[in-house]
């Protein structure tokens, strides 16, 4: 299988080495994955803080953008962020395969933008309307369009 | 310019694309220049009418293909690079020609049509190449890149593209699949790699593209149809107007939106309205700011006085709405919590009848648009119900087919109209009050009458319809006198723009 063949790839790499506040906690197939990151200044809305992300691929990823939220765990919570819903979801636009998603991405740089994200956030807060977000999202996260209309944060 | 065409005369001309003064006396003009012979048979237009034409996907394909034969004469270049040129420029053919004029290497060059484009996109392989789409190193892997050099191989960048244009419905604006890298997949590219069938999806969604481009031209939402509604409105426009169109399948639609008819309410209202409804939340506030649970057996109860006394039904467990505790406890101190400050007590009673009142206000437009809405829903099982009693009509009364369209012309008025009053209470809702809004509502009442008396004539056994035919007759005509003059009264003060809203029609 296409994807198959490049998760096996990116997973050899992984086994070489992640850059830091990155890491693998669960690859047992090619259809999800779990990575936790933390963030590496001291941006005191995430200090000490290590946050779960799921990756699920389709079979035409990387073509398609893998499905990536946040997930909670012991000691793992939902990431405050004007972008993060506290469902997990994430509105990102290179997540989204009809937006900013290249093919040449990957689960690392993926976790590497979604550091970044947080690294600059200085906002406490979640997105406008996030209790009725919550409240009407379905599990699957590709039927949402987000509209990205903020490049402040 | 462009005289020679015959009928997309007006939108042919690239230099009101951006001019949103562009109004429809200026289109008239223009039509004047090429329909003299067919104007006087138009028929007087009414105040909520809007002027448009209906084109086919041909004609739509013939539009294009005229301007590009235009811009290569003009331009000196191919066809084909000339519709690329195009559709670069989102079909500006002045600003095209000006730019080109100036700078014709820049132009070629952001078009992706710079030096080397004449030569043949060709798959290359090459020695220790590895694709960072798949990982692939394999050697002997054909490849693929566009000029900008970044390079895949043949078979992610073939998928990368049969994605962009099967599932994103994308064509002209594929981007390389680097991430960042603006440049554009041309038809050069898709030739080489992809398969004929999506070749041609590709070529379909290119086409798609000109309407898109132009602000004139919008697909009708039909589904399967394939017509292109021609009108002159623009999005500044419609805090005044409300464009409905017809198209030639018969689908009655807003040009400005897109959505079904929703005459006589605006764009911005119906998307506000929409919006309304679909998320209930301030049903869902109002509920969570005006209810509580029963502390004893969890049902829900309304506060409905100042009274903090609260007994609930269910369970007559006695408590204090303030601070939910036992009443009991609260001994001498009756009817006031003293926990609580007085005044904010009051200020929350006060809150509480505002929310309360903004609540029963927005059902009660809510209940009346949705008792429409049903109502049509139910129309048109009664359009069914009317051909089968035409049918009966016709044997057992010996009248001929032509002589019992009247219970369908009457059913078929009946279903507008609802629709019409369906979006008058959305319209109404957003209205803030003044002797206008009397106007208003007087119409509303008129029509809302006289739809419901045509309707309950359908309810006649059918041994009786065939002598109420006049009678039918009469009240459908009323019916859509009523409808007219509604339509017009609202359509005229909007043109004005003389109605208050509670919100900005020009945001
Ligand atoms: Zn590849
Ligand atoms: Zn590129
Ligand atoms: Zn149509
Ligand atoms: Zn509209």
């Amino acid at each position: 299988m296409f994807h198959a063949k490049r998760l096996q790839k990116e997973l050899i790499k992984i086994h070489q080495g992640l850059p830091p506040g990155i890491h693998l906690v669960a690859a047992n197939d090619f259809q999800e994955w779990q990575m936790d990151i933390q963030v590496l200044d001291e941006n005191p809305l995430y200090y000490g803080k290590t946050y779960r992300l799921k990756f699920k691929f389709s079979n035409n990823y990387p073509i398609e953008a893998p499905e990536v939220m946040f997930i909670r765990a012991t000691d793992r919570d939902i990431p405050m962020h004007p972008h993060i819903y506290s469902n997990g979801v994430i509105c990102l636009d290179l997540l989204s395969s009809g937006n900013g998603w290249s093919p040449v991405q990957s689960v690392e740089s993926v976790c590497m933008s979604i550091q970044s994200m947080l690294t600059g956030n200085t906002k406490n807060e979640r997105p406008d309307g996030d209790d009725q977000f919550v409240l009407r999202t379905s599990t699957s996260l590709r039927n949402i369009r987000f509209v990205y209309d903020d490049n402040t944060v | 310019m462009s005289s020679d065409d015959e009928f997309m005369s007006d939108q042919l001309s690239d230099d009101q694309y951006e001019d949103d003064d562009y109004s429809l006396g200026e289109l008239e003009e223009d039509d004047d220049r090429y329909l003299d012979d067919v104007k006087d048979e138009k028929p007087s237009k009414k105040a909520y009418e809007v002027d448009y034409k209906v084109h086919s996907d041909e004609q739509i394909r013939a539009a294009q293909q005229i301007q590009i034969e235009e811009v290569s004469s003009i331009l000196g270049l191919p066809g084909e690079q000339c519709a690329i040129l195009l559709r670069f420029f989102k079909w500006q053919k002045d600003r095209l020609i000006e730019k080109y004029m100036d700078t014709p290497d820049e132009v070629l060059e952001d078009a992706g049509l710079g030096p080397g484009y004449e030569a043949p996109a060709v798959l290359e392989k090459l020695k220790g190449f590895s694709c960072e789409i798949c990982c692939d190193d394999e050697r002997g892997l054909e490849t693929y890149a566009m000029k900008c050099g970044h390079r895949y191989c043949a078979d992610c960048y073939r998928q990368y593209i049969e994605s962009k244009i099967k599932d994103e419905g994308e064509a002209s604006r594929i981007e390389c699949p680097s991430e960042g890298c603006s440049r554009i997949v041309g038809s050069k590219t898709i030739d080489l790699l992809v398969p004929s069938e999506i070749n041609h999806r590709y070529r379909e969604l290119l086409n798609r593209t000109y309407v898109d481009d132009k602000p004139n031209l919008r697909w009708c939402p039909a589904p399967n149809c394939e017509y292109v509604v021609d009108c002159a409105i623009r999005p500044t426009q419609l805090h005044s107007i409300v464009p409905t169109v017809q198209c030639s399948c018969s689908h009655q639609f807003c040009f400005g939106c897109g959505y079904a008819d929703h005459l006589p309410c605006p764009c911005l209202l119906v998307k506000k309205w929409l919006k309304k409804c679909e998320d209930d939340s301030e049903t869902a506030n109002w509920i969570s700011a005006n209810t509580k649970e029963c502390p004893k057996c969890v049902s829900t109860i309304e506060k409905n006085g100042g009274c903090n006394h609260m007994t609930c039904r269910k369970c007559k467990h006695e408590f204090c709405w303030v601070c939910m505790g036992p009443w009991q406890e609260h001994g001498t101190s009756w009817y006031n919590c003293n926990r609580f400050e007085e005044k904010s007590g009051s200020e929350a009673r006060d809150q509480q009848a505002k929310s309360r009142a903004s609540l029963e206000r927005y059902l009660h437009y809510y209940n009346r648009y949705d008792n429409h809405d049903h109502s049509a829903k139910l129309d048109k099982d009664l359009y069914v119900k009317t051909e089968k009693k035409m049918t009966t009509l016709q044997s057992s009364s010996g009248l001929s087919w032509i002589e019992v369209q009247y219970l369908e012309a009457a059913s078929k008025v009946l279903q507008q109209c609802r629709q019409t009053l369906k979006w008058t209470y959305a319209f109404a809702f957003y209205l803030e009050r003044n002797n206008l809004t009397y106007i208003f509502e007087d119409n509303q009442k008129d029509l809302e009458m006289a739809v419901e008396t045509l309707s309950s004539l359908f309810e006649m056994p059918t041994d009786q319809l065939a002598n109420a035919k006049k009678e039918m007759m009469d009240r459908t005509a009323y019916v859509n006198s009523r409808r007219i003059i509604l339509l017009e009264d609202t359509a005229k003060v909007l043109a004005e723009e003389n109605w208050k809203f509670t919100v900005d029609l020009k945001q």
